[in-house]
């Protein structure tokens, strides 16, 4: 065996990739041969050999076969060290070759972080090491390693904390040694979906009880979602004997005839109230990272065990492995971890690695843990282990130590159900403690996380606990019909609750074996020694939660799953406590680390268009997203738009203007409550300008409402807000007054809603509307009426003017939006008529002045801010927020009227500085410095007016006409501006809109 | 996230409704005090134990309910107590 960094090195002219496919070369161009470890075809093995893959390793060429993992590939070809380790830069080789493996971690193209010992070889991966600079052979930072002591347990915490002003210095110190791969800005955007799922049982882990349950609840009739973190099935069985392997396909076979769901390569990352579960599905066959928000009713944690390390001098070294890492090398992608090996073991899976080693002709030291003996050193040169000293003084000289010291029972998701974890001394570990929360009779557990026993033993616990989740989920699928009532009618009576009557699962005696007499490290992830744990407990951090955060043990990508029970064990040792004592930090999800992505993944957010929106497209709209609409901006050129609206007519699509059909006796009091205003005289025909403010006084929306009949009223409403004013308006309607006789009924969708403005807006309209007079005294401005528009019956029609100009707003039926939208264009063409959009309408609307609720107003404007103390009426009945508007009106003892903010309209001095929206207002102060007094709302260049035009806050001492202001942009430049007499720029007494 | 037991839907994901706080009686507007106003609309007494709510079922039937939650297990007490007449004014 000649691991890297101990074979020597051959010339430079010897290829990259050839000899098998196993050089690997180096960052610094040297070529250094590795020995192949791969042996000869072996039953069981999970790699098609009829299936080369070639990728590349650090820049040169490896070849390994489909099945391999990226681990398991570089072992084959001669790889021992795959990282350097996160803080001491220390050399790392395979430790686990499986998920949880904290030493595999690589860089895979623009991938950071990927996991060498789980993720499948793909042809033309372009794999590197992470944390190893300038090279994985020659890492600079090891130098870390020499003053490893000063980097013990808080050393960044205290080292990096004072003077403050270097904080951004140490910041970009820091940054070149933080760890992990790196991430590339320019990669390619990903798309990540979900998905939602209601299974009646959802069984976390396929192994063999896992897979036992998930078979008996299906075949009881539960729906079964059967989730494997692993590629395959089978849990320990696959990599087993002969017979457990087939045991394995036979419970994977049944679990299909069945009718389970089986997700691989997924796993339950956590689970809330009620079952809810995350199962992540990552990257595969089945498309990118997938998150499935699933509702179970019983839930069923088989997550079997994992293999702990045990702790000692040098249990880090490369050559070291848990006894699953070797078998699983050996058995699953017949790779031999070594060639002269010292078994150390504790346990049947020990015993069995060593009878594997020997059988694949390596020369096994088999070390009996249960005789006391121990290992005490693992030591070597250069990343490669040379030789083992045990705690009777024995010396071996190997390349490869594989340690059995227990297990670690990965309780997590029984944990976030309230089932707290209780230390067994006897089986050295956490058992669930039953009974956890009430709601934990529908979380069930099996397999080894409830206790050991024969393969037989497993399958039999493992389809007591499918059956019994199949009937507690009956129970509760039939609770939640009859709690549905409008359901279809629930037959029979409810399935009787059924007791568990499962034979517990035995628990093998284990010898507690967790710390040698030697120091070591406990997370290899994190880098975080046994000593540095000693330290954090000396230093007064002697709870589990302390030590956790102070040293950062467990929170590494390990997440606690190999290195939890030992450190809790050296903090025991180390506060003369028990490990029951003790305890375990909280498991928290995610079960196994998930990418934000899949978390954010797809918005469930519908888009809405308007009737209109194809002919907008045929004209050229530029879209813009207003809330849940795709709206027209402008067609093209928005001043122009503006200037044909002042000059002739135009139209514009205001269909996602909120529209509420209000009916019955007492939809007036309604109105009543809703408006700040009066309401009780409103003629049949006319409409009027309202304001509602929530119960705190500040504006919450405004609109016009029009009478059509005695009882009748339509209900306009901003178009953001018109979703929230329906629950607003339902909200009153149930809650505080039940007993009043109305219906409103949300119509936003049932019309198209198109606005004709401009000075020829009434003689355009003439040419469409026969039984409808339009004269200026018929048809006033501020009235409604009913008719017909280009033959269409049943269009309501009101003469408002958002934009200052003559005009009417029609709501026709939404069907017939685009007739009369294509009838308006053709009958004005003389006229001018042209669409405009919603810029147009913007610049329109301010140069009248008139504010939009959200834009100009924020969550603390009350309605005197705006202006609007002439429409509050405070002689009338209640109405929503009257109190906070009666004292906001009136005064309260400790109020600061000067400071009250105000609405105002402000022109800058330099007519074409167009200042940014949100920009602040300062004021000088009597030492001199300056202090905001408001901000800009709304700032457009006016092409009416020729110049810029702005609304804005600011304090009411400033607010007075005339007033000269400062604003302040972003880059600190400031203008002058001066305060307006009226909030409209243009034509402030009306005369346009009445005309 | 929990299951909210809307009375005509049945029980529902949280995220299908909205929690709009404790049931409690609007105060008389036109007798009120700042004081008495203003801890109707800020305050709630959050006890760690079972708390008259109302719910509105955003995605569901559209019904506002109240029910009664126990804040310190964070489960609903069974059956809902059915429509929110006679409490709970909007905030």
């Amino acid at each position: 065996m000649s691991p890297l960094g101990s074979g020597p090195g051959s010339g430079p002219g010897q290829a990259p990739g050839s000899g098998s496919g196993t050089c690997l070369r180096r960052n610094d161009d040297r070529v250094v041969p590795m020995s192949p470890s791969r042996l000869p075809a072996r039953p069981g093995e999970v790699i098609d050999r009829e299936r080369p893959l070639t990728f590349t390793w650090n820049g040169g060429a490896v070849t390994g076969f489909a099945g391999d993992t990226i681990a398991s590939a570089l072992a084959a070809s001669g790889c021992t060290v795959f990282s350097r380790s996160m803080k001491y830069h220390r050399p790392r080789g395979i430790l686990t070759a499986d998920f949880w493996d904290p030493n595999t971690l690589v860089q895979v193209g623009d991938e950071p972080n990927v996991r060498g010992g789980h993720r499948l070889l793909e042809a033309g991966m372009a794999v590197s090491a992470q944390n190893a600079w300038p090279s994985l052979r020659w890492d600079a930072k090891a130098l870390t390693a020499l003053g490893g002591r000063a980097l013990s347990a808080g050393f960044y915490y205290k080292t990096f904390m004072r003077p403050r002003w270097l904080w951004p210095a140490y910041e970009k110190v820091l940054a070149r040694f933080a760890p992990g791969g790196v991430i590339d800005p320019a990669s390619a955007p990903r798309r990540h979906d979900k998905r939602y799922a209601h299974p009646d049982v959802v069984v976390a882990g396929g192994g063999p009880a896992g897979l036992a349950a998930a078979v008996a609840a299906a075949r009881e009739g539960a729906g079964v979602l059967l989730v494997e973190h692993e590629h395959s099935l089978g849990g320990h069985l696959r990599w087993g004997t002969k017979s457990e392997r087939s045991m394995a396909a036979a419970l994977a076979g049944a679990a299909e005839a069945a009718g389970v769901e089986i997700l691989t390569d997924a796993t339950v990352a956590g689970r809330w109230e009620d079952n809810w579960l995350a199962v992540v599905e990552r990257d595969g066959a089945g498309g990118p990272e997938r998150l499935i928000k699933a509702r179970a009713k019983v839930l069923v944690v088989a997550a079997g065990l994992i293999e702990r390390p045990y702790v000692f001098a040098g249990n880090d070294r490369p050559g070291v492995m848990l006894s699953g890492g070797a078998r699983r090398l050996l058995n699953l992608w017949s790779v031999r971890p070594g060639s002269r090996a010292v078994v150390w073991s504790a346990n049947a899976a020990g015993d069995a690695a060593a009878a594997d080693l020997e059988a694949a002709g390596v020369v096994v030291e088999h070390v009996d843990a249960r005789t006391g003996r121990t290992v005490t050193a693992a030591e070597g040169r250069r990343g490669a282990l040379e030789r083992v000293v045990l705690s009777d003084g024995t010396r071996l000289e190997v390349d490869l130590l594989v340690t059995a010291a227990g297990w670690t029972a990965p309780t997590s998701l029984l944990n976030m159900a309230g089932v707290r974890p209780r230390y067994d001394p006897a089986a050295a570990r956490f058992f669930p403690a039953e009974p956890g929360t009430a709601e934990a009779g529908t979380v069930l557990s099996t397999g080894g996380i409830s206790g050991d026993g024969s393969l037989d033993e497993l399958v039999g616990h493992g389809e007591a606990t499918g059956r019994l989740a199949a009937a507690r989920a009956a129970t509760l699928a039939h609770r939640l019909r009859v709690a549905t009532a409008w359901a279809a009618p629930v037959d029979g009576p409810e399935p009787p609750e059924v007791p568990d009557e499962r034979t517990p699962l035995g628990r093998d005696p284990h010898p507690e074996l967790y710390r040698s007499s030697t120091d070591g490290i406990v997370d290899l992830s994190e880098d975080v020694g046994s000593r540095d744990l000693r330290h954090a407990a000396a230093e007064g951090f002697d709870s589990v939660e302390l030590v956790k955060r102070w040293t950062t043990a467990t929170m590494g990508s390990a997440q606690g799953k190999l290195e939890t029970v030992n450190t809790v064990a050296v903090l025991a040792e180390a506060t003369g406590s028990t490990i029951s004592e003790v305890g375990t930090t909280t498991w928290r999800p995610p079960f196994a680390p998930v990418t934000l992505g899949a978390l954010a993944g797809r918005m469930f957010e519908p888009l809405r268009i308007s009737s209109l929106h194809d002919l907008h497209v045929a004209a050229g709209m530029t879209p813009i997203q207003a809330g849940q609409w795709i709206r027209p901006e402008h067609y093209g050129d928005p001043a122009a738009e503006v200037c044909n609206v002042r000059a002739n007519v135009g139209i514009i699509d205001v269909s996602p203007l909120g529209k509420l059909d209000i009916r019955g006796p007492d939809a007036t009091d309604l109105l009543s409550l809703l408006y700040v205003n009066k309401w009780r005289r409103l003629a049949i025909g006319a409409v009027r300008y309202g304001v509602m403010c929530a119960e705190d006084g500040v504006i919450l929306d405004d609109g016009v409402t029009g009478r059509l009949g005695e009882e009748h009223y339509l209900m306009s409403t901003t178009s953001s807000g018109s979703g929230a004013m329906e629950v607003w308006i339902q909200n009153w309607l149930q809650t505080e007054h039940p007993d009043w006789r109305v219906r409103v009924t949300p119509v936003t969708d049932a019309y198209t809603s198109i606005n004709v403005a401009g000075p020829r807006s009434r003689v355009l309209l003439g040419r469409l509307v026969d039984d409808v007079d339009l004269g200026p005294e018929a048809f006033k401005y501020m009235q409604v009426r009913r008719g017909t528009v280009a033959g269409v019956a049943g269009c309501v029609m009101w003469r408002i003017g958002f934009t200052g100009e003559l005009s009417y707003e029609l709501h026709v039926p939404a069907g017939y939006g685009p007739h009369v939208w294509q009838a308006l264009l053709a009958a004005g063409a003389d006229l001018g008529v042209a669409p405009f959009g919603l810029e147009a309408q913007r610049i329109m609307r301010l140069e009248k002045g008139h504010f939009i609720v959200g834009q100009d107003t924020d969550a603390l404007t009350k309605a005197p801010t705006a202006g609007l103390e002439w429409l509050i009426k405070l002689d009338k009945e209640d109405f929503c927020g009257r109190p906070e508007l009666q004292w906001a009106l009136e005064g309260e003892p400790g109020d600061a009227p000067d400071a009250v903010p105000r609405l105002v309209a402000v022109q800058p001095t330099d007519p074409s500085y167009v200042p940014p929206e949100v920009c602040q207002i300062v004021a000088a102060t009597p030492d001199g410095k300056e202090r905001i007094i408001g901000r800009i709302t709304s700032s457009r260049f006016s092409p009416t007016l020729e110049r810029s035009i702005c609304l804005a806050q600011v304090e009411a001492v400033h607010a007075g006409p005339d007033t000269e202001l400062t604003i302040v942009d972003i880059t600190g430049r400031r203008h002058t501006a001066t305060v307006m007499l009226h909030h409209a720029h243009f034509d402030p007494e009306g005369e346009r809109l009445r005309a | 996230m929990l299951l909210v037991p809307c009375p005509h839907c049945g029980p529902r994901n949280t995220a299908d409704l909205t929690l709009v706080g404790e049931s409690e009686s609007r105060p008389d507007p036109s007798a009120t005090t700042p004081q008495e106003w203003r801890s109707y609309l800020y305050l709630e007494h959050n006890p760690a134990g079972w708390t008259r709510e109302t719910w509105y079922c955003r995605l569901g039937c559209g019904r506002f309910f109240v029910t009664e939650r126990h804040r310190g297990q964070n489960r609903f007490r069974h059956p809902p107590l059915g429509p929110a007449d006679e409490s709970a004014g909007p905030r």
